[in-house]
């Protein structure tokens, strides 16, 4: 099995309003260090090893779990090591 | 006129929408069709009502957009027949790629459910028809994710080409544009936030939503009248 994480954040310039309240939630705190929070999406897939698996969750994302339109999205592969 | 509401698992504006085209049109038939229906090619227009279709899980509308029954929307919009999307509907049409652009959080993070104040931008489509330009109407809203969102070359190529057909009065929910409401190119597919089907009797709070379904009736009955 493979382990596969995607990431799905807002692109660049896409105002975050999710990211602003927690940002502003933090300055309340008294964490003014905080210049800016972007809030995303963490999916974790468990998938059978197969020859196009990059291509296949590459068609995914596109396909469904990120909307290209205003998102990004990052995705890594961790194979669990046989022993 | 035949009619098809499409309904998905998690659709809940489905019966007022049947109720706003049964009662307030002549349409011949109305169906409530379900999202596991292999096509839509008998009618004549088709409706997607509000509601959290599979449950808004992922993104609202993302799911929706695999249904079985989405294949022949598409076919049928690419034939130019009338398709409205309400609320879940619009943002069924957006991951459908009926319609550009996509649905962010409302600005204030809040779901909203009142009536707000809508302008008709543009009366010439086969769904405003039976309204006047620049018209203000009064019509529920009801959501969670209606900030309209797109890139400035699409905002300029909706504003150039009269694709705009309902504005917010006032800034809502953060839209681009104050949007509430746009069609595609050809000018039959429109998606909008308020609720049409939700403003049909004054009793209600308003009826300025019945001219949106006479306005898709009227434009078929011109299409076939008999001209003899």
């Amino acid at each position: 099995m493979i382990n596969v994480h995607v990431y799905i954040t807002l692109k660049e310039g896409v105002l975050d309003p999710q990211g602003q309240a927690v940002q502003r939630s933090l300055a309340a705190l008294g964490y003014e260090e905080v210049d800016t929070v972007n809030v995303g999406k963490w999916l974790k897939l468990e998938i059978v090893d197969g020859p196009d698996v990059e291509t296949r969750v590459e068609q995914m994302c596109e396909q469904l779990l990120a909307n290209p339109v205003i998102e990004n999205y990052t995705y890594t592969l961790e194979r669990e090591e046989k022993v | 006129m035949k009619a098809a509401v499409i309904v998905f698992p998690g659709s809940n504006c489905d019966r007022d929408m049947y109720h706003a085209l049964t009662d307030f049109t002549d349409a011949e038939t109305v169906d409530l069709v379900p999202h596991t229906s292999e096509t839509v090619e008998a009618y004549d227009a088709i409706f997607l009502p509000g509601g959290f279709s599979y449950g808004d899980y992922l993104r609202s509308g993302a799911i929706a957009r695999f249904a079985p029954v989405m294949q022949s929307v598409i076919a049928e919009a690419e034939k130019g027949k009338p398709i409205l999307g309400v609320c879940n509907g619009f943002q069924i049409l957006l991951e459908a790629d009926l319609l550009p652009g996509a649905m962010k959080r409302n600005k204030h993070l809040k779901y909203m459910c009142r009536t707000v104040d809508v302008n008709v931008e543009n009366a010439d489509t086969c769904f405003t028809r039976a309204y006047e330009q620049g018209e203000r109407l009064r019509m529920p809203i009801a959501h969670g994710e209606g900030n309209y969102e797109c890139d400035e070359a699409t905002y300029e190529a909706l504003k150039a080409n009269n694709r705009i057909a309902f504005t917010y009065a006032s800034d809502v929910n953060g839209s681009i544009g104050n949007i509430a409401g746009i069609t595609n190119e050809a000018g039959n597919v429109l998606g909008m936030m308020p609720h049409p089907e939700r403003a049909m009797e004054k009793l209600l709070g308003s009826e300025d939503g019945r001219r949106l379904f006479t306005s898709v009736y009227r434009h078929w009955r011109d299409a076939h009248a008999v001209t003899t």
